[in-house]
């Protein structure tokens, strides 16, 4: 099983926190990604998060959840988040849920 | 009890090909390996990468369901039963013997779910309906949930 620090990387600049997702995230892996990226959130409050999910393997609707409740945090914090090059299996689950209609998504590595 | 059934759950009489079963305790830790060996199961039927990344998006959240919902705060069996029919139409059932659904109707509603603290979406059940063909719930409150996934693959090789 892959661990969260290997499944999550952040780099903060400039008020912008880019944070990298790899592997699976399911509902075993989406809580500590989430307490890794909270920790972050909450430290640094970035004006914008940008997630990129491009080596994301695998997600269900857990990760749906994952993305929903970060999308809510940054927006209580006055910030924005984007998703950057999410592959075809998690842009089709996130559109599923509507979710392409409230968040940014960048289709190529910006 | 109750039950709901949609779609394409595949029509009765089709030659049974090949079978596994497998049970496991309802650990979250669990949820990788279920998906992992039904997808193993079914690659021989020849499925297209979309086919076998849907079938393990809606087997993940069956079995999540068994373990966030049905067992909750307790720890209970998993089982699961895969059949691969004739026309390459595989059928996945996941079962438990946790709480049951009182209102499956309201349990399938997208964005509901009755565990808002643990960050669920509440999109289980629309997963599994969009991602498969059919999709067959029977629940018996305090007894226990079955729900069958039904896939039927698009024929691309020799498997008939």
């Amino acid at each position: 099983m892959i661990k969260t620090k290997e499944q999550v990387s952040i780099r903060v600049e400039g008020g912008v926190m880019l944070a990298i997702l790899r592997g699976e995230i399911d509902h075993h892996s989406a809580l500590s990604v989430r307490r890794t990226l909270d920790e972050a959130l909450c430290r640094h409050r970035p004006r914008l998060l940008r997630l990129d999910v491009s080596g994301i393997d695998f997600m269900d609707s857990s990760g749906l959840g994952l993305l929903m409740g970060r999308y809510a945090l940054i927006k209580r914090m006055g910030g924005e988040m984007t998703l950057l090059s999410p592959t075809p299996a998690v842009l089709r689950i996130v559109r599923l849920a509507g979710m392409e209609r409230m968040l940014k998504i960048e289709t190529t590595q910006g | 009890m109750a039950s709901y059934s949609v779609g394409d759950c595949g029509r009765a009489g089709l030659r049974l090909c090949n079978e596994m079963k497998i049970a496991m305790p309802s650990l979250s830790v669990n949820e990788g390996m279920a998906r992992a060996a039904v997808a193993a199961f079914c690659v021989q039927a020849d499925p297209s990468a979309t086919e076998l990344a849907d079938i393990k998006c809606a087997v993940s959240e069956a079995v999540t369901n068994c373990i966030v919902h049905a067992y909750r705060e307790t720890i209970g069996e998993i089982r699961i039963r895969v059949q691969l029919f004739e026309e390459a139409v595989i059928k996945v059932e996941i079962k438990d013997r946790g709480c049951g659904i009182e209102d499956i109707q309201r349990a399938k509603e997208p964005l509901y779910t009755t565990d808002a603290e643990g960050e669920r979406s509440g999109m289980g059940f629309t997963v599994m309906e969009n991602f498969c063909d059919g999709l067959r719930i029977v629940s018996r409150p305090g007894k226990g949930t079955s729900v069958t996934l039904t896939k039927r693959l698009r024929q691309r090789s020799r498997y008939t």
